[in-house]
Order: structure tokens, then C-alpha cells, then sequence
């Protein structure tokens, strides 16, 4: 097969675009390929499905929060992520956690992991649980006045502190 | 380093053959980790690009302590075009991948059934294939050697949100299991196009043979899960499974048809093309392909004997471009290519 465009080339590149159940085909050799390349680049960027999704007005629904957020640790701005479709760091996913749950939601139809949880990292989310639990238990005792029992927790919550650091 | 797997047509693990053969070709593991502390891969700065390199080999380092196969680090900037091209063709790296500068490597172990990409759009991409429908298998290996990362570095991980990935539609388990099916019987009798789309209620997708945005070529597919959060590893694997047993059901009882109610043209589709593939003198990449999907289906259902499987899995790699070039050891054009390709399928076919 020649190439569509040159009709001098073989063509080696075959390009099929269905929109709307219009089908066009594209036939063309490298060196005709290469000015098309925007065309073809365009219609598979991933994260541009994804900057899709943030779009207001997806499935109807305004996504929370007005203004734009930057994430302190990496300098992203959600304004960049939602053009991009790609966040910075670890962290965004915490500073951007408001507009992030919806999007979750939208794309994976949950936004809560029950998986695999590292040995190390998952460590230290069972210590700052149990943290959690101390400080609110201590808080009740004092309330009650049971200051030895307040004492005692005080303790252990120190323990586990130092241990956390 | 020798660069001894540009050569290599078949991975090691691809020379076993597997359960469900004669419709998986594989199964595909992989798994999106991060480093704490450091900006994803397309924000980074240098210094941060050597830390996963520098934390890498020391991960490396401990893979290798051990009897087992061993591991190499290979920065993606010690390889020629042609070397990443075949490393793509062989599903051991992504396209992008390939497109690397200075701050890529890729991890192989020697058997090609786990490769780690480095900085690619995330920290680290840990992959096992295996032959054949070995989804569970491929992820308990995958699970080991995330295990090894893990005593060593501390992962960018959420209690809430699971493991954190630069894109939000890998996050939580941060797994893609995808699975390749050669699905010629379902394309022929016109069923693929009614049941693929179908697919993707389970949360799950179809795509061509080098996954995203590729094409189906020579009848192959790639099943993967979408959704990465929510349900735990095990429940993405197994819903794959049961929905890809589906499939291979499918696929088989379209070919029990096909011989049924059209056994003589069936024969004559496949031994027209054994003849193509045994003899032509010029092939294009995209006609051996679909040549050798023919014949894979006469060798499956036992109507050509005068091939084996194996040798048109072998074939499958060693007809794309990027092989091609590698073994003449220079740049091609696509005329020499398709001159070049069916030169190497007729001496392949002759001397298995």
C-alpha cells in the first residue's frame, strides 16, 4: 500500500479514528506521518482523560472548592494537575484531598484502599492509631479526675511518641 | 553488560508454554511504587532522579544475595534506540519508557520474568510476566520483590489512600494485571466487536497488544482492571480471571464452530496462509502478524503440524521492526524490513 498523502512512499503507519461511528482510515509513510504527529499524539494522551474527568460540568457536578490550591511540598498547583492529569508528589494527594475524593470516586467508584499495606509504613499507621485512641482515653480521664489513670496513660503516650520519632 | 536479551527472541519465561495456551499468550503483573519524600518522576530534579537510582542498586544488590536468578540495573541511557525498541517489543518496558533520557534505568531479571522500570511516570514499576494464564503466580512474585523494596525504602503510601501514584487511576493497590489473548475465532464470526465492549462493565479493559492507546494487531488483545482502589489485590486478579475464563470460553467454542460449520473454509483460510508465511519473499510487519495468527489457529485446533507453537511465539518478537534491526545491526528501511522479515520467517520456520 502507498502512502495516502506522498502516493510515493509504502505506507507504514495505519491510522483508524472512529468518532461518532465515523470511521476514517489513514495510510501514510513515515516522513508524511511526522507532519500528522499532533493528530495522532492527541487522541491517546492518557492523563488528558483524566484532566477530562476534572472538567466541571463531568456527569453534570461542579467539583467542591473555588480558587486554586498549591500543594506546599511540591509547588503543584491543582490548577497544573488538572490540566495535566498528574500530580507532583505524595503529599498532593493530601493538600488536594476536598476536590480529590470526587475524582476518585469518579474514576475508581470508591475512594478508600483495602489492599496491601507496607510492613514499615503500615507500622507506623497502627502506632498512630493507637496514639489516637490514648489521647482521647486520656482526655476522659481527666475530665473524670482519675489522675492516676491520666498519669498512666500520659506514660505510655510518651512512650509511643518517642518511639514514632 | 552484553545487552545479551536484544538478541534473545524468547524471553525465558516465554519458552514454557502455560495453562490456557492455546488462547493466553500471558499474563502481566504490575505494580506503581513511590518513594517518600520525593516529587514524582516528571517534577523531579536531578538529585532526587540519582536517590532511586542510588536506593535501586542497593535493592538490586539485596535481590541478588540470594541463590535465585539475578537482577541487573541497566540506566536506559546505555542502550541504543534499536536495544530499547526490542526491550518494548518484548513487554519488558512501556513506549514511553523507551523515550528515556539520562534519568531511566530498567531493572531485568536474567529470566526477562521481572523487570522494574525506574522513573518512569513513577518511581518504580515492578512487572512479572509468565506464560499462559498465571495471574496469581505473577503477583506473588511481583509481592516478593515489592517485599524486598520495601525493608530497604520507604514507600509514599496513605492509610487512606493506599499506595500514592502521579496518577490518580493508579492509586491505592497502584496494580494493573492485564492479561494477552489471541482471540482469532471471535474475531472472524464477528462476536469480539459484541463482547469485548461488554467488558468493561466489570471494570475492566480492552486494548491492543502494547497496551494503552495501541492497536489490536494479528488478533491480539490485552485485558486489564481498571479501578486500582477500593478492592484488595486479590479481588482485582480474581475478577480478571473469572471474567478472562469467560473469554477463553468464548474463544474456544467459536472455534469449535467454525470447524462445525465451516471446516473447509477454515482450512483453506489457515493453509492459505501457512503457504503465505512459509514462502513470501516480502512481509509487512502488519501481514506477518496476521499471518501468524492464522496459522497459531491451525496449529491450536491441530489442523497444521508442520509448525509448532512456540516457534510462531518466537516469531511474534522477532518479526517487529525493532528486532529485525538489531539482528541486521543497522538501520532499515521499511522495504529492506519487510525483505528482511520474510527471510528470517522462512529460515525460522525451516529450521525449528
Amino acid at each position: 500500500m502507498l502512502c495516502q498523502e506522498c502516493r510515493k512512499r509504502p505506507a507504514t503507519l495505519h491510522y483508524t479514528k472512529i468518532i461518532n461511528g465515523q470511521k476514517t482510515e489513514l495510510h501514510l509513510c513515515q516522513e508524511c506521518a511526522e507532519e500528522h504527529k499532533d493528530l495522532m499524539e492527541a487522541s491517546f494522551a492518557f492523563p488528558n482523560f483524566v484532566a477530562g474527568l476534572m472538567n466541571p460540568g463531568f456527569l453534570g457536578k461542579q467539583l467542591p472548592g473555588s480558587g486554586d490550591v498549591r500543594c506546599p511540598t511540591c509547588g503543584l498547583t491543582y490548577q497544573q494537575f488538572a490540566s495535566s492529569g498528574r500530580l507532583g508528589c505524595g503529599e498532593c494527594y493530601q493538600h488536594f484531598d476536598e476536590r480529590m475524593e470526587p475524582l476518585l470516586r469518579r474514576i475508581h467508584g470508591n475512594t478508600v484502599h483495602s489492599g496491601k499495606v507496607p510492613a514499615r509504613a503500615g507500622g507506623a499507621v497502627r502506632v498512630k492509631k493507637e496514639l489516637n485512641s490514648l489521647k482521647s482515653e486520656l482526655q476522659k480521664a481527666v475530665a473524670r479526675e482519675d489522675f492516676e489513670r491520666a498519669a498512666e496513660l500520659r506514660d505510655r503516650i510518651k512512650d509511643l511518641e518517642k518511639k514514632v520519632r | 553488560m552484553t545487552n545479551e536479551f536484544a538478541r534473545r527472541p524468547v524471553s525465558k519465561w516465554m519458552e514454557a508454554g502455560g495453562p490456557e495456551a492455546d488462547v493466553v499468550i500471558s499474563s502481566r503483573i504490575r505494580l506503581a511504587r513511590n518513594l517518600v519524600g520525593l516529587a514524582f518522576p516528571h517534577l523531579m530534579e536531578e538529585s532526587a532522579a540519582e536517590q532511586v537510582f542510588r536506593s535501586t542498586s542497593k535493592v538490586v544488590g539485596a535481590l541478588n544475595s540470594g541463590k535465585g536468578p539475578q537482577f541487573e540495573l541497566i540506566p536506559m541511557n546505555t542502550l541504543t534506540p534499536l536495544e530499547r525498541l526490542v526491550l518494548v517489543e518484548k513487554h519488558l518496558i512501556s513506549p514511553q519508557h523507551a523515550e528515556a533520557d539520562g534519568r531511566q534505568a530498567v531493572v531485568l531479571r536474567e529470566d526477562e520474568a521481572v523487570s522494574i522500570m525506574i522513573n518512569e511516570e513513577d518511581h518504580l514499576r515492578i512487572q512479572c510476566l509468565f506464560p499462559g494464564l498465571q495471574l496469581d503466580r505473577a503477583l506473588a512474585l511481583a509481592n516478593q520483590v515489592d517485599d524486598t523494596f520495601e525493608q530497604y525504602l520507604d514507600y509514599a503510601f496513605s492509610e487512606e489512600r493506599g499506595y500514592l501514584t502521579a496518577c490518580p487511576t493508579n492509586v491505592g493497590t497502584g496494580l494493573r494485571a492485564s492479561v494477552m489473548v489471541h482471540l482469532p475465532a471471535l474475531v472472524m464470526t464477528g462476536q469480539a466487536g459484541r463482547i469485548l465492549p461488554q467488558i468493561s462493565k466489570f471494570g475492566l479493559v480492552v486494548r491492543g497488544m502494547y497496551g494503552e492507546g495501541t492497536e489490536a494487531i494479528g488478533n491480539i488483545f490485552q485485558v486489564s482492571n481498571q479501578i486500582s482502589l477500593g478492592p484488595t489485590e486479590d479481588e482485582i486478579v480474581g475478577n480478571l480471571q473469572a471474567v478472562v475464563s469467560q473469554v477463553i470460553d468464548g474463544e474456544r467454542q467459536a472455534r469449535q464452530s467454525l470447524l462445525r460449520e465451516s471446516r473447509d473454509q477454515l482450512e483453506d483460510r489457515v493453509y492459505r496462509s501457512w503457504g503465505v508465511l512459509s514462502n513470501a519473499r516480502i512481509l509487512t510487519s502488519q501481514e506477518a502478524m496476521q499471518l501468524i495468527s492464522d496459522v497459531r489457529l491451525g496449529v491450536d485446533l491441530g489442523l497444521i503440524k508442520e509448525v509448532k507453537a512456540s516457534t510462531l511465539n518466537q516469531l511474534l518478537v522477532t518479526v517487529r521492526p525493532g528486532f529485525l534491526q538489531v539482528v541486521a545491526d543497522y538501520d532499515l528501511s521499511p522495504y529492506e524490513r519487510d525483505v528482511r522479515r520474510a527471510t528470517l520467517v522462512r529460515q525460522t520456520v525451516r529450521n525449528q
